[in-house]
Formats: structure tokens, sequence, C-alpha cells
């Protein structure tokens, strides 16, 4: 009995092999030659570490032991028993939420202005790039931290009008501001991404509304917005997704502490600190996992509200 | 919507130009600062020094306990060009394959490559590093290169697949009747074609890789391992403010290559940007 079941699951297996190796539609096995680097890649390093990760969730692991099952443990410790997971939290939903709309807020007015057919839009495009473009290095943290110095051109500035300001990276509550600041900075690539919008609406819209007397924030309010729409729900999206994730300022500005007093503790501040400072792995992947929840929730929930909001033009 | 008359449009030039310059005036002033004495650096405020010196180039450069930026630099520099190979490489055969061959389950490996692109690093570093870990791999720019030769970057993939779609068909089904199998197809025809897409690739791992400091900081610890991104952290626990216009010096020159990377080639860049939204 046993022998002829293996006998059938060996032919089967000889008659699957030959059709993968021989399949008519396609060209056999060859694609799969050229897929195998990421085939292995998502393997080892994707699906594997995301199901690992997981399963560390829901132990406590600190690298040199092994993984000890607690189950819910980690997570009911974050939000009941950890108070500086509860200020990273505060602090970095303040930091994306404050952030992302002031940076989208300049990158579609400067958008605007650079579109209106004037000269030089290229050149202006590049230089307002160029934050975007090393303001996540350690260079422009270490910078940040002269220029929002006790002594630094900021207090210095603000100085001339008369105010007196304290260090702003030495100062809890205004230590966030530096680092909000720095990503509001970096507006040129979003603008870049709705000056390609902008360029999509077709000029008959403009005309056609001119001939009937629209005046140019009438055409602002009933053209440029709602076309360039899905453009703002993309970036919304992209820079929400990028700045919960957030590192590198933080941890140089702060010196790796998320100070002066856990102000500047960003959510992967602190799962760094948990994870490689202290080796509590399993608790950082918790936290991991509640980080990969908290983006995915509000991600759909910017793709649910879009509904109401965003044009699409069919 | 062309503007009404001249004096508009010298107004708008104007405030256009005021906002790059409180925008790029902090780069600037870490420029300037780092050519200043370092006694001027917060008394002079002017951005032209008074007087200049690049005495912060020389001491900074010596690097911390012996170590030089010419250790740092090489270090980068090999690991962006391991990265730049592996990504262009591998990136390159898995779009070909995505976007003309045809195969089982090729939707819904597509999918699974959007969707890889969509989870946070955060979630895969710990059993990554782990991983890393029992392999031998640490103080090595194994943990950082290697995954970079199995298409990891979804994001290339993704790039190159729109960019291959956008090629004529008949050039492949020419190259088919001529007698060329997939593998000549790939390196004769496609290869050549897509040199824009191999361009926007590599730049943008340089710059990535370049400004990465997450990965490297958990991965290289050795002194005369690192790179220069992690040299400057070092260097501010080290000397903090005391050293500042050193500081600024090196942190400056390690953007430099940056933006010489932007200024050639910023034609792709912002193509790259206004057609896939990224960073």
């Amino acid at each position: 009995m046993l022998h002829k079941a293996q006998a059938i699951l060996y032919l089967k297996g000889v008659r699957m092999m030959r059709r993968v190796l021989t399949r008519r539609r396609g060209e056999g096995l060859i694609p799969y030659l050229f897929l195998a680097p990421w085939l292995i890649g998502v393997l080892a390093f994707s699906a594997i570490p995301i199901f690992t990760s997981l399963y560390l969730s829901f132990t406590n692991y600190n690298f040199i032991g092994t993984p000890n099952w607690i189950g819910l443990r980690n997570y009911l410790t974050m939000f009941t028993d950890d108070p500086q997971y509860l200020q990273s939290l505060k602090v970095t939903f303040m930091y994306v939420f404050v952030a992302v709309p002031l940076e989208l807020a300049f990158a579609l007015g400067l958008a605007l202005l650079l579109n209106r057919g004037i000269g030089g839009l290229g050149t202006y495009r590049s230089l307002y790039y160029i934050p975007s473009l090393i303001g996540g290095s350690v260079a422009i943290a270490i910078l940040w931290r002269q220029v929002f110095g006790a002594e630094g051109i900021v207090n210095q500035t603000l100085g001339v009008f008369g105010f007196d300001m304290p260090s702003w990276i030495g100062t809890p509550g205004y230590a966030v501001w530096a680092l909000i600041l720095l990503k509001v900075w970096q507006f040129g690539s979003p603008m870049i991404i709705f000056l390609a919008g902008l360029k999509q609406i077709p000029s008959d819209f403009y005309e056609a509304s001119s001939l009937d007397g629209a005046g140019r924030w009438k055409q602002f309010a009933h053209i440029t917005l709602p076309m360039l729409t899905p453009i703002l729900l993309f970036n919304a999206i992209m820079q929400m997704i990028s700045s919960f994730q957030a590192f590198t300022p933080a941890y140089i500005i702060s010196e790796g502490t998320g100070g002066p007093v856990n102000s500047t503790l960003f959510y992967t501040l602190y799962l760094y600190q948990n994870g490689f400072g202290n080796f509590q792995m399993g608790y950082a992947s918790s936290m991991a996992w509640v980080l990969f929840i908290i983006i995915g929730v509000f991600t759909w929930l910017a793709f649910k509200a879009s509904d109401r909001w965003v044009h699409y033009d069919n | 919507m062309a503007l009404a008359n001249r004096y508009q449009k010298i107004l708008l030039h104007t405030l256009i130009i005021a906002g790059v310059v409180i925008m790029l005036y902090p780069i600037l002033w870490m420029l300037s600062s780092s050519l200043k004495p370092s006694e001027l650096i917060f008394t002079d405020n002017s951005l032209w020094p008074k007087k200049v010196t690049m005495d912060h180039y020389i001491k900074g450069w010596a690097g911390i306990s012996k170590t030089t930026f010419t250790t740092y630099y090489l270090n980068s520099i090999t690991l962006v060009a391991i990265a730049i190979i592996g990504n262009v490489v591998s990136c390159s055969l898995a779009a070909y394959a995505f976007a003309r061959l045809e195969f089982k389950a090729k939707k819904l490996m597509f999918g699974l490559m959007l969707m890889t692109m969509m989870i946070p690093l955060h979630v895969l570093v710990i059993p990554q590093y782990i991983m890393f870990n029992k392999l031998d791999w640490m103080n090595t720019i194994l943990p950082i290169v290697v995954p970079k030769f199995f298409a990891t970057e979804g994001f290339f993939v993704f790039l190159t697949v729109q960019f291959i779609r956008s090629l004529p068909r008949e050039l492949d089904q020419a190259a088919t009747v001529d007698g060329c199998g997939p593998f000549r197809i790939y390196t004769k025809v496609i290869l050549p074609l897509i040199v824009p897409a191999i361009v926007t690739t590599t730049i943008f791992t340089f710059i990535w890789t370049w400004n990465d400091f997450f990965s490297q900081l958990l991965y290289l610890t050795g002194q005369e391992k690192l790179t220069v991104t992690l040299a400057l952290r070092i260097f501010l626990d080290a000397m903090g403010e005391s050293a500042l216009g050193s500081l600024f010096a090196m942190s400056f020159l390690s953007i430099v290559p940056v933006f010489l990377m932007f200024m050639f080639f910023q034609r792709f860049i912002v193509e790259g940007i206004a057609t896939s939204g990224i960073k």
C-alpha cells in the first residue's frame, strides 16, 4: 500500500518536473535563470527574515541565548509599561504630522511659482533639490547641530529681531523643531514631482476657463488643485512612510541618546537602542512590527480617504 | 499661465532667488566656516572669510587616532562601487525576465517584488543581523553589498522593467528570427538599449550608499573599516565642538561627491524622480 502510494507520488513528481522543464508556453526554465538572483534574494533577505522577525516579536531574545516564547508580553509591555516607548511614539507622530504637511505645502507653493512660464526653471529646480540630495546625511546633521546651536545662525538671525533663544539642540521642546525644519528643508523632491504633475495638465483647460472669465484663483481652485490631487496623495504617502522611518538626523543631532530628555527619541532610534544597544532583540522586533502596522494603517487610511478628495480623470 | 508684465516677472524671479539663498545659506555657511580660522567662525558673520586658511582641511584629513580620511574615502568608494555592480547586474537580469519572458506565476512574483519594496527595513534588519553574525560577516562590507547582488532593491527592478517595456518588442522578435536565444537578446539587444536605466540605477545607488548611515553603523565597527559617514560621526563624538573647523571641513568634503554626481547627471536624477517618485 505504502509502496504504491510512493510510486504514484514519484511518478507525479517526475511528470511535474517534466512539465516544468518542457513547458510550451514560455521558455521553460530559462526565465528562472534570469530571476534566480532575485528569487534567492527575496527568500534570504525578505521572506525568511520577515517570518523570523514575527516569531522573535513573541519572544524574549538577547542575541546570545535562545529565544524564549513569551506570547504577547512584548506588545503589552510597550503600551502599558514603557513610558519611553510611548514618548518615542509621541515624538514620531508629532514629527510626521507636522513636518510632512509643511514640507508638502512648501513643495506645492514653489512648484506653482516655478510653473508660471518664467525662465531658468531647470536651474531653480536643481538648486531647490540640493537639500533633498544631502538632507539625510551625517554631514548635514552635523551642520544642523551648529545652525540650531546656542550661537548658530538661526539664533543670530533671531537675535537681530530681539529674540533671545536658547540652543535649539539642547532644549527639550525646541530640539524636535530643528528636526522638523530639517525635513521641511528637503521639500525639493516632492516639488519636482508636483512640477511633473503640473506639466500634465492640458493648457486648453486654462484657456477655456479664461474665456469663461475665470480668474487665477478660481483656476487654481477648480483646475490646478483637483488635477494635482493624485500627486498630492502620492507625495503625502511617500513622505509619510519615509519620515516614520527617519533615523540618521535624530541619531546624530542627539548623539544617539534621543535627548535632551527624550525629546528627539524617534521611534527607529528607540528601536535601535533596544535592539542593538541593549540587545533586546525580541522587544525590538515587536517594535518593528508595530511600526509596520502603523505605516500600513496610515497608508490604508490615506487611500481610503482619497475617494473623497482625490480626483481621477477617466 | 503666462505672466502679464515684465515687472511681475522680475518680482517672481527675486522671490524665487531669495528662497534659494535662504535654502542654501546653511551649506554656504559650512563651506565658509571651514575656511575661516577657528576664532572667526562665530565672530565673523560674513560668508566671505576675511582670512582664508586650509588648516581645517589638513587637520581634519589626518583623522582620528592615526587612521586618515584616505582610508575612509577608499572604504566608502569600494563599498559604493561594489554596490553599484551588484544592483546593475542583478536588477537588470530580473527586470528582463519580468518585462520580456513568459513564465508561471509571473504576475504573482511581480506583485511579490512590489510588496518587498514596502516592507520597512526595521522589520527585516534584526533577523538579517542575526544571520550575518552567524555567517561571521560582522565588521566586513558583506552584509551591505552581498544583498545588492540579489536584486533586493525592488525599486531599481521596477524602474528597469518600466524602461524595457517601453522598448519595441519587434527588436526582440527580429533577434529571435536571427537565431538569438534569451541570453543573447539580453546582452546584445536589451542591455545596450537600457543604458539610461542603468545610469539611473548607478546614480541612485551611489547617492544612497554614500549617504547611508544605518547599515554601516550596524555592520562596520573596526577603525580601519569605517566609511566617511561613520568617521564623521566618530569625529563628532571624539572632538565635539572643539574642532568645529575640521568637523565642518570634513563634513563639507563628504557631500562633494554627491554634488558632483548631481551636477553631471542632473537629467537622469530629475527624470528618475519625476517618473517614479522616489526621494
